[in-house]
């Protein structure tokens, strides 16, 4: 059973960046893509369970911190060794200039 | 007879595991976000800047090489070559095979290919164990490339100035992936999904020497070898002294790059073949940084390290001493100092550690 959980303000996050959200004992990554669209994923890296929040968001892509693997965070896809299994993503919606996730 | 056993199928592995020491949360410098993205930002042009310098500076070395050949006034342009085939390919397969030499990941992937074959490392392997390296740094029985095990085997790090050891290894490697089958030191970090990139890699490789081979056979001169294959043996020397110092006689098994790494200052030449990896503990700290912005990371977060050596002469001058200790005491290791100005090392994880630190 999912629900939509407000996750933070729209300008809580810079366009190509994204935050740490953590909800219910578990952890998201939310993105500001550089089209203004917002996106959600696990927030642990699939290599080595690092946070992708301290990564690198270029385009429509999360470096991972420690190991430089990439993800396209729009599908989750794993597109760069070390990384080999694909994030989780989530929807998302933006109202009121809040950010929703629906986890 | 070693107290440790660096073997990644030993006993010290599963203990790193269970001691927590196996991909714990290692200590990092406070650095603002803002501050941290812009220093992480990927650019395209100073990388092609140096492979063009690079690669042309190799054509006219080797060009000098082949046209004064068989005579001795070839030598010296073969030495400069063979470091910019031996040595300055280890760093780039080292940036590239991070992703931040580059900005455009094809160039970074085609550079990563090219210095991969030229240090003779399986491009795919050697993803994979430099990655634990990253995980693991220094952690006995983790760790698949720590290049000074206790104690030193000097015989060891001297035939590696010429790349012997290492490429004799290689040699039989990649003989092994071409036959189709990985070693099982391999197996525990490269994940089954990738192990036939590995092969088909070896194959292709197989197929060059072989070429090279034939050809040298056929025009009865070591010449083809002199350009492809042999710089890995009298060019490693550059490569092999710089990365000795990257960790060598500093601490084991601790969480914190500033224990276990050292940063030296280095001439232009040398940070031009080395590609910036001198700043060592700056780099261990954040891989996310490219090599063009880590003078910049290091005036950012110096006040938080222990100050670099001062030289590469200063740097060895330090390291072999120590080493040569460990040969009677392989507990012993170099605890670098901090400022005044650092967040004090955790004393308390690394109680066992530090307690046989040099006095």
């Amino acid at each position: 059973m999912t629900q939509w959980i407000d996750a933070c303000a729209t300008n809580d996050i810079d366009e190509e960046d994204l935050v740490r959200f953590d909800h219910d004992g578990r952890t998201f990554a939310i993105y500001h893509s550089p089209d203004g669209e917002f996106f959600c994923t696990d927030g642990l890296c699939t290599h080595e369970q690092v946070h992708l929040a301290d990564g690198l968001v270029m385009d429509y892509e999360i470096e991972c911190p420690k190991h430089n693997a990439t993800f396209d965070y729009r599908t989750g896809e794993a597109k760069r060794a070390p990384a080999c299994v694909n994030l989780n993503t989530y929807r998302t919606k933006v109202e009121g200039g809040r950010v929703w996730v629906e986890v | 007879m070693s107290m440790r056993d660096y073997s990644l199928l030993g006993p010290d592995a599963e203990r790193a595991t269970e001691t927590g020491l196996a991909a714990a949360e290692w200590y990092h410098t406070d650095i603002s976000r803002k501050e941290m993205k812009d220093l992480m930002k990927r650019a395209d042009q100073p990388a092609i800047r140096d492979t063009v310098l690079l690669f042309g500076a190799m054509v006219l070395f080797a060009g000098a090489g082949i046209a004064l050949w068989p005579s001795w006034w070839s030598a010296p342009f073969w030495l400069a070559y063979g470091v910019l085939y031996g040595s300055a390919m280890d760093s780039r397969w080292h940036e590239c095979g991070h992703g931040t030499a580059f900005k455009t990941r094809r160039y970074n992937d085609w550079l990563y290919h090219v210095a991969s074959f030229c240090m003779m490392r399986n491009p795919h392997t050697w993803r994979w164990s430099h990655a634990r390296h990253h995980t693991d740094t220094i952690i006995v029985g983790r760790d698949p490339e720590i290049a000074v095990m206790r104690p030193p085997d000097f015989a060891r790090l001297v035939a590696n100035l010429f790349g012997l050891v290492d490429a004799w290894n290689a040699v039989g490697r990649m003989l092994l992936n071409a036959a189709g089958r990985l070693h099982p030191e391999e197996a525990t970090f490269i994940p089954e999904t990738e192990h036939h990139k590995v092969i088909r890699v070896a194959r292709v490789w197989v197929a060059i020497y072989a070429g090279t081979i034939a050809l040298a056979l056929a025009l009865g001169s070591i010449l083809p070898l002199m350009v492809i294959g042999l710089p890995r043996l009298y060019g490693a020397w550059h490569h092999v002294m710089t990365g000795l110092l990257q960790h060598g006689g500093l601490a084991e098994d601790v969480i914190d790059h500033r224990l276990n790494s050292r940063t030296v200052y280095m001439n232009p030449v040398s940070r031009f073949i080395y590609w910036n990896m001198n700043y060592h503990v700056e780099h261990h700290m954040f891989p996310m940084v490219p090599y063009h912005q880590l003078p910049r990371l290091h005036e950012t977060i110096k006040h938080d390290l222990p100050a670099p050596n001062r030289s590469i002469p200063q740097a060895l001058a330090e390291m072999i001493p120590a080493l040569w200790r460990q040969l009677r005491n392989e507990t012993y290791f170099l605890e670098r100092e901090l400022p005044a100005t650092a967040r004090p090392y955790r004393e308390d994880f690394h109680a066992t550690a530090l307690g046989t630190a040099a006095q």
